[in-house]
C-alpha cells in the first residue's frame, strides 16, 4: 500500500461522514461510531481508535470534520492529555477500560499533579500512596486541580518511597474521584470563575490494576502528560467553538460545554483572544491611532511568527528529521502572545479597559481577557521554569547546583509540606 | 499549507552546509576586520568566487537572463548565511537592490542586457534611492530627471547608498521636474563614474557595509524601463529587499546567540560557569525564542517573495520588523554576557553589533515596517 496523501485522506473523511453522520444521533453513539471507526483520532493506532495516520493528515481530517459541521471526539480538556498519556505508558486494561469512555466524552478527567508544597517543583509530590494488601492507599492534598469537581478519574502522582532521591519515588496512578476519601473544593479565581479546586484524600482507594507504569516510574510518565500539555496548550486553550448547527447531537454537545466544559470556558481569553484585535480595532476606529497600530502590529508580528514556528517544528517532525529547537518554544511564546494581545485590547478599549460585565466592551469579554491573561504564564509550567528548561535541555547550559539530591526524606521543603 | 512549506528541502539543507562551509573559509573575523577597514570593503578575489565558484549573484535570477533560476528561498539561505559571517561584499546592493530593480521595472530588453552580468558578478551595480531626508518611502525622492534627447538630466542628491562608491553602475531613482508622491518616478541609469557625479565615502556606523553619499550635477543618464512608471516596480523591489535583508539579518542573529552561549559555558565566575546562573540562562532562552521567531517570519517571507503570494509585501515587512528586534537584542545581550571583553574593540561581537544597528535602520526600522505591514492589512 503506497502512504495515504492528503487529498486522498480528505476524500475519505468526507465520504465517511456523508454516509454516517446524522444531527439526530445522541452525542455519545455519534462519538462512539468515531471511536470505532478511527476517524475521530486518525493519529492514534488503529488498533485503538484511531487509523495510524500521521498528526497533519489527523489535522486536515479535522479540518474536513470543521467544514462539514461535524461534531468530533471528546478532544477538549484534561482528558485528552489521560489519552495521550495512557495510549503511550498503558497497558491493554487501561486502554480498553478508559480509551473509549474518553473519546465519547462519558468519563470527564482531571490532573492531580500540583500540591501546595510542589507546583514547579512537581517532583517534590508529598502525596503519599501505601500499599495496603490489595489496594494502594492515597493521603495527602493536590491544589489548583481544574475541573476536579466535574472528574470521574484523576491523573495522579504519589510518593510511593520517601527513601528514594525525589524523582525515583514517584508512582503514577489512576484515581476513581467518586470515592469517599476524596473531597473536592472549588476555588475562586481572580477572574471570578472557579474552574480550579483543592483536593483532599484521606485513606482514598486504587485498586493495584489502577496504578499506570511501574512503582517508581511516575516521573518519566507524568512528564509525558505534561509534555503533551505544553505541545497541546493551543488546544487546551481553544474552546467554545460556536454552536454549528440544528438537531439533538449539537444540542448535546452544547449541554456539555455548559456544563462538564465549563471550566473551560475562558481558556480562549487566558490566550488573548488575538482573533478579536484586529476586528476591534477597526469597529472602533481605533485602528486610527498610531500607537494602537503598533501595538496591534507588534502582536500580529508575535502570534504570526509563533504560529509558523510550531509549524517548522511539525514539519520537521512530520519529515522525519531531527527536532530543531523550535518545538520547545511554544508555551513560552504563547505568554508572549498572550500579554501583546492584553496590551492592544487595552489600548483599543481606552477608558472602557476599566470596565467589566455588562458595562465592559463585548459585554465583559474584554475585561475577562485582561483578568485571564496572567494564567498563562503560570498554569502548566511557568515561564520561568520553561526558560531553564530550554537553557538546560536546548541551548545545553549548565545546571544550577542541586539543593535536593539524596534521600527525599531528607529533602528541604515547605513547612507542612 | 503542507509541511513542505515550513521546512527546506534536502538540496536547500545541502545547499546551506555549502554556503556555509565556504563563507567560514572566506570570511573568519579576521578577514572581516582586514576587509571592513578598506576603502572599497571587500576582497575581489573573493567577490570572484562567490560569483564563479558557488553562482551567489545568480540565485534568483531567472535562467534566461543569465542566472541559475532557482527561487527567493535559496537567496534567502545564501543571505542569512552572509549574514552569520559577516561577509563584506557588495551583494546586497548588487545582487537584491539593483537586481531587483531591474527585475521588476526593467524591459525585457533592459533585463537581457543588464541581468546577465550582474548574474555573473563580473559587474556590479546598486540602487540609489534614499536622499538626505532619510526616507523609505518612495514618495521621498528629490532628485529630477529632467528629460533631455533620449535620456535624462539627473540634478539633487543621494545618501546612504550602499556601496555607491564601488558600482559599476547606478540605477538612480528620480522624478519628474515638478511632480509629486508616487508620481513621476523613473528608474535612470548610468555608469558610476559618470560625468556629473560625485560619490564620497560615508563613515558608517557598520564599516562592513560601505555607504556613499552620491551628488548629481547635470549627470547624464538613461532611462531604465517606463519614464515616470516606477513607483509600482519599485515598490516591490524594496518589500523583496526588506525580506531578503530580513534573512540576512536572522543569520548574524544566530550567530550571536551561538556565542553567547558558547562563552557562558566557559566563564567562571563565582566558583560557576556564568551559564548556570539564571540571569544569564533566562536571557539566553529568550534570546533563542526571539531568533527562532524571527527566522520563522524571514522564512515565510522569503517562501512569499518566491511563490509571488499577494501577502508578499506584508510578510516582507513583517519580518523585518521582527528581525530588527531580535538581532539587536541578540547582539546587545551577547555583549552582556561577555561582560567587560564584551565592551572591547578585540572582541568580535562589536562587528555583529554594528551590523545590526545598522540594520535595523536599513529599508526602515521596525517601528516604519510595523506601520507598513499595517496598511496592507487595512
Ligand atoms: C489556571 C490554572 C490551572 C491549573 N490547572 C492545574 C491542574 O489541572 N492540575 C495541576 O496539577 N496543576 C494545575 N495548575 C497548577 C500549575 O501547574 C502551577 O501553578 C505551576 O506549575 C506553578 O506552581 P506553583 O503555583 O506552586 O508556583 P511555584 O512553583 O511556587 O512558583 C512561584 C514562582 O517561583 C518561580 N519559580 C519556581 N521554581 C523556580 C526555579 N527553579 N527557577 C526560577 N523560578 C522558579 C515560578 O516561576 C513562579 O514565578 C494550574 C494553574 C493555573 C494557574
Ligand atoms: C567601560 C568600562 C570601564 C571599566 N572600568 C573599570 C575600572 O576603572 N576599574 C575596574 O576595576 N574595572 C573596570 N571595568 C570592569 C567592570 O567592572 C567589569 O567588566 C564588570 O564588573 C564585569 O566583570 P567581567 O567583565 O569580568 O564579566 P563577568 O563577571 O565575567 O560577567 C560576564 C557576564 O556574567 C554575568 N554574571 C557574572 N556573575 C553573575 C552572577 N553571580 N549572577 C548573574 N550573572 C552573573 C555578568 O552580569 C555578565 O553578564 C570597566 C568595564 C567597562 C565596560
Amino acid at each position: 500500500m503506497t502512504e495515504p496523501n492528503e487529498a486522498g485522506v480528505r476524500a475519505q473523511a468526507r465520504a465517511w461522514l456523508a454516509e454516517h453522520w446524522d444531527a439526530e444521533r445522541s452525542l455519545v453513539a455519534w462519538r462512539g461510531m468515531l471511536a470505532d471507526s478511527g476517524w475521530g483520532m486518525p493519529h492514534w493506532p488503529e488498533q485503538w481508535h484511531g487509523r495510524g495516520l500521521a498528526v497533519a493528515l489527523s489535522q486536515a481530517v479535522d479540518e474536513e470534520f470543521a467544514q462539514f459541521g461535524a461534531v468530533g471526539v471528546a478532544k477538549m480538556g484534561i482528558r485528552l492529555l489521560a489519552g495521550a498519556t495512557l495510549l503511550e505508558h498503558g497497558d491493554d486494561f487501561h486502554k480498553e477500560r478508559f480509551l473509549r469512555r474518553i473519546l465519547t466524552g462519558e468519563d470527564t478527567w482531571c490532573q492531580l499533579f500540583s500540591e501546595p508544597g510542589s507546583g514547579s517543583d512537581l517532583a517534590g509530590a508529598t502525596t503519599r500512596a501505601d500499599l495496603d494488601g490489595d489496594n494502594w492507599v492515597v493521603n495527602g492534598q493536590k491544589v489548583w486541580t481544574t475541573s476536579a469537581h466535574h472528574a470521574d478519574y484523576g491523573l495522579l502522582l504519589a510518593r510511593t518511597d520517601w527513601d528514594a532521591p525525589k524523582h525515583q519515588g514517584l508512582t503514577y496512578f489512576v484515581l476513581n474521584m467518586r470515592q469517599p476519601g476524596v473531597e473536592v473544593r472549588q476555588l475562586r479565581q481572580m477572574n471570578g470563575h472557579a474552574s480550579f479546586n483543592e483536593v483532599f484524600l484521606t485513606d482514598a482507594k486504587i485498586e493495584r490494576p489502577y496504578r499506570v507504569g511501574a512503582v517508581g516510574q511516575g516521573w518519566r510518565i507524568a512528564m509525558t502528560t505534561l509534555a503533551h500539555e505544553r505541545r497541546g496548550a493551543d488546544g487546551l486553550r481553544g474552546s467554545a467553538r460556536e454552536r454549528l448547527g440544528e438537531g439533538r447531537i449539537y444540542a448535546e454537545e452544547a449541554a456539555e460545554t455548559a456544563t462538564l466544559m465549563e471550566p473551560y470556558k475562558w481558556y480562549p481569553q487566558r490566550a488573548g483572544r488575538v482573533d478579536l484585535v484586529l476586528p476591534r480595532a477597526r469597529e472602533t476606529g481605533r485602528i486610527a491611532d498610531p500607537a494602537v497600530r503598533q501595538a496591534v502590529a507588534r502582536l500580529l508580528v508575535l502570534a504570526r511568527s509563533a504560529e509558523w514556528t510550531a509549524r517548522r517544528a511539525r514539519a520537521d517532525q512530520e519529515l522525519g528529521r531531527p527536532q530543531g529547537p523550535e518545538g520547545s518554544l511554544g508555551k513560552l511564546a504563547a505568554s508572549h502572545v498572550a500579554r501583546a494581545a492584553a496590551h492592544a485590547h487595552t489600548l483599543i478599549a481606552g477608558a472602557d479597559a476599566m470596565l467589566a460585565g455588562d458595562d465592559g466592551p463585548l459585554d465583559g469579554l474584554i475585561a475577562e481577557i485582561l483578568v485571564s491573561v496572567p494564567a498563562t504564564s503560570i498554569a502548566g509550567g511557568t515561564d520561568e521554569i520553561q526558560r531553564n528548561i530550554i537553557a538546560e535541555r536546548v541551548l545545553g547550559l549548565p545546571r544550577e547546583p542541586r539543593m535536593d539530591s539524596g534521600p527525599f526524606r531528607d529533602v528541604p521543603r515547605n513547612v507542612g509540606g | 499549507m503542507p509541511a513542505t512549506a515550513f521546512s527546506f528541502t534536502d538540496e536547500q539543507r545541502q545547499f546551506r552546509d555549502v554556503a556555509r562551509r565556504f563563507l567560514g573559509d572566506v570570511s573568519p573575523p579576521t578577514a572581516v576586520r582586514e576587509w571592513m577597514e578598506s576603502a572599497s570593503g571587500f576582497d575581489p578575489a573573493v567577490w570572484d568566487r562567490l560569483a564563479k565558484e558557488l553562482g551567489f549573484c545568480a540565485i534568483h535570477v531567472p535562467e534566461a537572463y543569465g542566472g541559475q533560476g532557482f527561487s527567493f528561498v535559496e537567496l534567502g539561505i545564501a543571505l542569512e548565511e552572509m549574514g552569520r559571517a559577516l561577509l563584506c561584499a557588495p551583494y546586497f546592493s548588487s545582487a537584491v537592490l539593483a537586481t531587483g530593480a531591474i527585475q521588476h521595472g526593467g524591459s525585457e530588453a533592459e533585463k537581457m542586457a543588464l541581468l546577465p552580468d550582474l548574474a555573473a558578478g563580473t559587474r556590479r551595480a546598486t540602487l540609489a534611492f534614499t536622499e538626505p531626508s532619510g526616507g523609505w518611502d518612495v514618495e521621498q525622492v528629490a532628485l529630477t530627471a529632467t528629460p533631455v534627447g533620449g535620456g535624462y538630466r539627473l540634478d539633487g542628491e543621494k545618501r546612504f547608498v550602499l556601496d555607491g562608491c564601488t558600482a559599476d553602475f547606478i540605477i538612480a531613482v528620480a522624478r519628474a521636474p515638478g511632480s509629486r508622491g508616487a508620481d513621476g518616478l523613473s528608474l535612470c541609469i548610468l555608469p558610476g563614474d559618470a560625468k556629473g557625479i560625485e560619490r564620497r565615502p560615508l563613515r558608517s556606523l557598520d564599516p562592513t557595509r560601505k555607504l556613499a553619499h552620491l551628488t548629481f550635477h547635470g549627470a547624464r543618464a538613461a532611462p531604465l524601463g517606463e519614464p515616470e512608471g516606477a513607483a509600482a516596480p519599485l515598490k516591490r523591489a524594496l518589500a523583496e529587499a526588506a525580506a531578503a535583508l530580513a534573512n540576512e539579518m536572522v543569520g548574524g542573529a544566530q550567530r550571536m546567540l551561538d556565542s553567547a552561549v558558547d562563552y557562558a559555558k566557559l566563564r567562571m565566575q563565582f566558583g560557576r560557569q556564568i551559564g548556570s546562573f539564571q540571569a544569564i540562562k533566562h536571557k539566553c532562552a529568550d534570546m533563542l525564542l526571539e531568533v527562532e521567531l524571527a527566522k520563522s517570519a524571514a522564512y515565510r517571507a522569503a517562501a512569499a517573495v518566491a511563490e509571488d503570494d499577494t501577502d508578499a509585501p506584508a510578510l516582507a515587512s513583517l519580518a523585518k520588523a521582527s528581525a530588527s528586534e531580535a538581532y539587536l537584542g541578540a547582539a546587545a545581550a551577547c555583549i552582556q554576557i561577555h561582560g567587560g571583553i564584551g565592551f572591547t574593540w578585540e572582541n568580535d561581537t562589536h562587528l555583529w553589533f554594528k551590523r545590526a544597528k545598522a540594520s535595523e535602520a536599513l529599508l526602515g526600522d521596525a517601528a516604519y515596517h510595523r506601520e507598513l505591514m499595517m496598511r496592507h492589512m487595512q
